[in-house]
């Protein structure tokens, strides 16, 4: 536990940094220091709960004249969207799939945090607090997270309502289970179905808005710009994707709750449309983009098989409560079926070098080992083509073993199926093998991002009336998000974060009237036309997939697990390249004024490209390990992970800089009073 | 492989369409249907063709998006999602043929996507537990039978996929309808709008157009969520008891 030494949490535990290294000069110009403008004092139990207060109230009467608009409808703007209606607000609901229904937190299979401690085990606010800014290796902000901990129970109760339907155990109550790297019981799942259930909640509950008139929902209609009025954030231009139409929507505020950019790897576990075009467009118009490099690489998904694969599939962690990973001690055994392989030939290797903690090590130091397995040489499975370092191809096996032999000897068959059933249909779905006889293969795969649009406290970006939750906003998670966050951090921000602060803001509101003539929003629609237009006139010889491919292959290979400087370098070069030939040399067919995917995927590549870059200098910039980041000039010399918290205990917020400019680097010190900050250890 | 493609293109809503064939080659039984089309497209690309308009997103199975009749079966010859079906369940040298849903209920967008939102206004009408947020009590406030729990949750995954509407000789959304009907009403939660809800929903469900339940099954046999035949006697039973009490 953390030493507390001040038990009002108000006097600083931590210096600020102070960075001496600088890898990425050459690369960036540095801005003014940034501080969070409306940062809570006080104890920090009491914080969230004086804020509350604080912020100023709108009367009934006048939320029917606030027009709120919501980019996303996945878990934070879905329930945010259904309680700013409930509350009497006009919302309107964007997303781009075909119902709200379909946003990619539907996919989430793990489960839910929430400090509940129905199990007695010693679990509390506090603790979950802790758990959560250790596991992001201290660089989130301790108010945020603070608070995230706080309304976590308020979450199971709010989706119980709503008839979601948790597991339960015989006596009629909620069960729960331990996620990788927690040793308290406080995940709340729904079998391996947990986004998909709880996404339906919300769904449910926005739709009941919908019908009563407070919501209105614009569905298959892409956000491509954000209006901007005289410093105000003041509308978004959409475009529907049915019709072609390039529409203006003017709102009091605008609210992205657009997801992570995982998909800027091209190969990940994230839903073929996410995409990062939303946070990106604000990002071009001055909104700082946060911490970028913070990515999440999830240890349990199903290896990359060949060229064609278009994603990979996650299968859930808690997988690794039962299972056993383990690799051939010797390169030459790889080839063999795994039955043909001895129990002393076999290399447990997380058992071996992290005993207390076994197979259940946090997600970035199993990732990486199995990384370092098959680098050895040691991986088994199809060995696929891939970048090396040097920028040639090269051939290797990725993929460990997940041994459930032990597991069904000691709970039987049954038990497994029970537990594990859908996860093993599927892999077996998608490999074609039997997981109840010849163990699993699994590698790991990008999941998602801890980086997105900086926001203050109230989850207000640096562009007055532009919030940002869920996914797309960096605060909460610092760079190592756990298991059972992301969820807990979707519903926080929509159910009861954003509907408190929103309207602080919003009680300056209603904003003078808008007219699409002014000048600002004629320009944005313009901007968006002339993009649309010049896609579609490059008329080159490469499709956006095919560009979006090679970009993933670049991220992954130098600003995936383990980056350096020189890869770093590299890759900032061969995306430069790469945006070149993808404005010179696109092919996108079909026209403007119809249903057009192709159109949609250039507009998204474009914007990815555009990310890699900033990622990879954020990445050089940060000449640490933390997180699933790993630095490999930051490692102790037995090769874990290295923080630099003299140096490094700080948000990197990048300002745009320009088409041709550099992008500005805006420090954000991370100040701790409540937790002690520790150099971590899993051994 | 080398296989051959019967495809529906049809440009927009108001235009007609008809079937187009396509031959590919090289493909490896390890791709998923959506990533065999993803290659036809870049080849369509390449060719100056305009390519096949599908709808997909997570392929993982759960989202519910993708949305196909192959070889005249929705989602084709698996218990799975299109996603999720490999072409390993085909042979080298077949032909296939693939058409978007086919129902009156889900008009034609593009070549295989066809417009769903009937389903959200299904759940509009009252596909929901009417509780605000902040208002709700501890989650251990009212316990829930462990058998209707589980009722509850296998009903629950159904993923709005649309196929057993598709799979209907009389395109009946029953199936659909009966799931979210038995989830919502096997809670204790759902009790107080049980009567109003199916009500309400069946309601709107005739009102989209979709077709009255005959009880052929083909539905059940379609949905890659195994949601069984028996929801739709939920549902009737329900109606039933609304109907007799004045909801
Ligand atoms: C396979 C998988 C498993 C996971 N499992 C877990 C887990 O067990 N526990 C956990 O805590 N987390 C998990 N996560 C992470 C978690 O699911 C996500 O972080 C979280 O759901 C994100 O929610 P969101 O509401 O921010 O965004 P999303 O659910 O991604 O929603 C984004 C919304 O924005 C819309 N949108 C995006 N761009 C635009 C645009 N330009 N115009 C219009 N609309 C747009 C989309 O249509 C969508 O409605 C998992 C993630 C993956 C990939
Ligand atoms: S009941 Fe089955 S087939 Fe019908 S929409 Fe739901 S999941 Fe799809
Ligand atoms: S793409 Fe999501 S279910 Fe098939």
């Amino acid at each position: 536990m953390a030493s507390i030494t001040d038990p009002s949490h108000t006097t600083a535990l931590n210096s600020p940094p102070v960075q001496v290294s600088d890898d990425a000069r050459g690369y960036y110009t540095l801005g003014e220091p940034l501080v969070d403008p409306v940062a809570p004092t006080g104890p920090i139990q009491n914080r969230w709960t004086q804020r509350q207060f604080d912020n100023r109230l709108v009367n009934p009467a006048n939320r029917r004249k606030l027009e709120v608009i919501m980019v996303g409808t996945g878990l934070a703007g879905g329930a945010a969207a259904a309680t700013l209606g409930e509350a009497g607000y006009n919302v309107k609901s964007f997303c781009y799939q075909d119902s709200p229904r379909r946003a990619h937190s539907i996919a989430a299979q793990g489960g839910i945090n929430a400090a509940k401690n129905y199990k007695e085990d010693g679990d509390s606010t506090f603790r979950l607090f802790y758990d959560t800014v250790k596991g992001g290796d201290y660089r989130s902000r301790e108010s945020n997270v603070y608070r995230l901990a706080e309304v976590s129970a308020n979450i199971i109760d709010q989706c119980v309502a709503q008839g979601v339907p948790f597991a339960r155990e015989y006596g009629g109550l909620l069960d729960n289970r331990s996620f990788g790297g927690v040793q308290v019981s406080r995940t709340f799942y729904a079998r391996g179905q947990t986004g998909q259930q709880l996404l339906i909640g919300a769904y449910q509950a926005m739709e009941r808005q919908v019908a009563a008139g407070t919501v209105k929902q614009y569905t298959r209609h892409e956000m491509l710009e954000v209006v901007i009025v005289e410093g105000k954030a003041r509308g978004i231009i959409a475009r529907d994707m049915v019709t072609g139409e390039v529409e203006t929507h003017l709102a009091d505020v605008v609210v992205l709750a657009t997801g992570g950019y995982g998909n800027v790897f091209f190969l990940s576990t994230n839903a073929m449309g996410s995409n990062v075009t939303a946070a990106w467009r604000a990002h071009r118009k001055g909104a700082y983009m946060a911490n970028p490099c913070y990515t999440q690489i999830h240890p349990t998904c199903i290896p990359v098989t060949g060229d064609h694969q278009s994603k990979l599939t996650l299968m859930s962690e808690s997988l690794r409560n039962d299972g056993r990973i383990w690799v051939p001690k010797n390169a030459a055994d790889c080839e063999k079926h795994p039955s043909e392989i001895p129990e002393e030939d076999r290399d447990y290797y997380l058992e071996r070098i992290y005993p207390s903690f076994g197979n259940l090590v946090p997600r970035d130091i199993a990732s990486r080992q199995a990384k370092n397995m098959c680098d050895e040489g040691r991986g088994v499975g199809p060995a696929v083509k891939e970048l090396a370092e040097d920028g040639t191809e090269r051939w290797v096996r990725r993929g460990v073993y997940l041994d459930f032999a032990d597991a069904i000897a000691r709970m039987g068959r049954a038990t497994v199926e029970t537990k594990y059933g859908n996860l093993f249909d599927m892999y077996a779905r998608i490999t074609g093998e039997d997981p109840y006889s010849t163990p699993m293969r699994i590698y790991p795969a990008v999941h998602y991002v801890m980086g997105g649009l900086w926001v203050d406290y109230h989850l207000q970006s640096n562009i007055p009336g532009l919030f940002v939750t869920g996914e797309a906003n960096f605060s909460d998670h610092g760079a190592n998000r756990l298991g059972a966050s992301a969820l807990m951090q979707g519903l926080a921000d929509g159910y009861f974060v954003l509907p408190n602060t929103i309207r602080d803001y919003l009680a300056d509101g209603p904003f003078e009237k808008l007219d699409e003539s002014h000048p600002d929003v004629v320009a944005a629609k313009a901007d968006v036309e002339h993009r649309i237009a010049t896609f579609l006139s490059i008329n080159g010889t490469r499709s956006a997939d095919s560009y979006h491919k090679e970009l993933g292959r670049i991220m992954w290979e130098y600003c995936g697990m383990e980056r350096s400087e020189a890869g770093l370098k590299k890759a900032i070069g061969m995306i430069q390249e790469l945006k070149k030939d993808f404005w010179s040399n696109l092919k996108v067919l079909g026209t403007a004024d119809s249903l057009n995917q192709s159109l949609e995927k250039a507009g998204r590549t474009a914007d990815f490209i555009e990310l890699g870059e900033l990622m990879c200098i954020d990445a050089l910039n940060r000449r640490e390990s933390c997180g699933g980041h790993f630095r490999a000039e930051s490692q102790t010399e037995d090769g874990e992970a290295l923080r630099h918290d003299d140096e490094f205990a700080y948000v990197a917020a990048w300002e745009w800089g320009g088409e041709d400019g550099q992008p500005v680097l805006h420090k954000e010190d991370l100040i701790y009073t409540a937790i002690e900050m520790k150099q971590r250890s899993y051994k | 492989m080398r296989i051959t493609l019967n495809i529906w293109r049809q440009p927009n809503a108001a235009s007609a369409g008809a079937m187009h064939a396509y031959e590919l080659d090289e493909i490896s039984e390890d791709m998923s249907f959506l990533e065999m089309l993803d290659v036809l497209n870049e080849n369509l690309n390449e060719q100056g063709e305009d390519p096949v308009a599908f709808d997909s997103d997570c392929r993982e199975g759960i989202c519910g998006t993708c949305s196909l009749m192959i070889n005249g079966e929705a989602h084709g010859p698996e218990v799975t999602t299109t996603c999720q079906l490999h072409m390993r369940s085909f042979k080298d040298g077949d032909t296939i043929t693939i058409e978007p849903w086919r129902a009156e209920a889900f008009p034609v967008l593009k070549d295989l996507i066809v417009d769903r939102s009937a389903f959200d206004r299904i759940i509009q009408a009252g596909g929901y537990i009417s509780v605000n947020t902040g208002s709700a009590p501890d989650a251990h406030a009212a316990p829930v039978e462990k058998k209707k729990a589980d009722r509850a949750f296998d009903v629950a995954t159904c993923i709005s996929c649309g196929a057993c509407v598709a799979a209907c000789p009389n395109g009946s959304a029953s199936l659909f309808l009966g799931a979210k009907i038995t989830h919502l009403g096997e809670l204790p939660q759902g009790q107080p709008e049980r009567y109003s809800r199916v009500v309400d929903m069946v309601a709107q469900h005739d009102h989209e157009g979709f077709g009255g339940c005959t009880n052929i099954g083909e539905c059940t046999a379609a949905c890659p969520k195994e949601i069984p035949l028996d929801v739709i006697s939920q549902l009737n039973k329900d109606l039933r008891t609304a109907l007799k009490q004045g909801r």
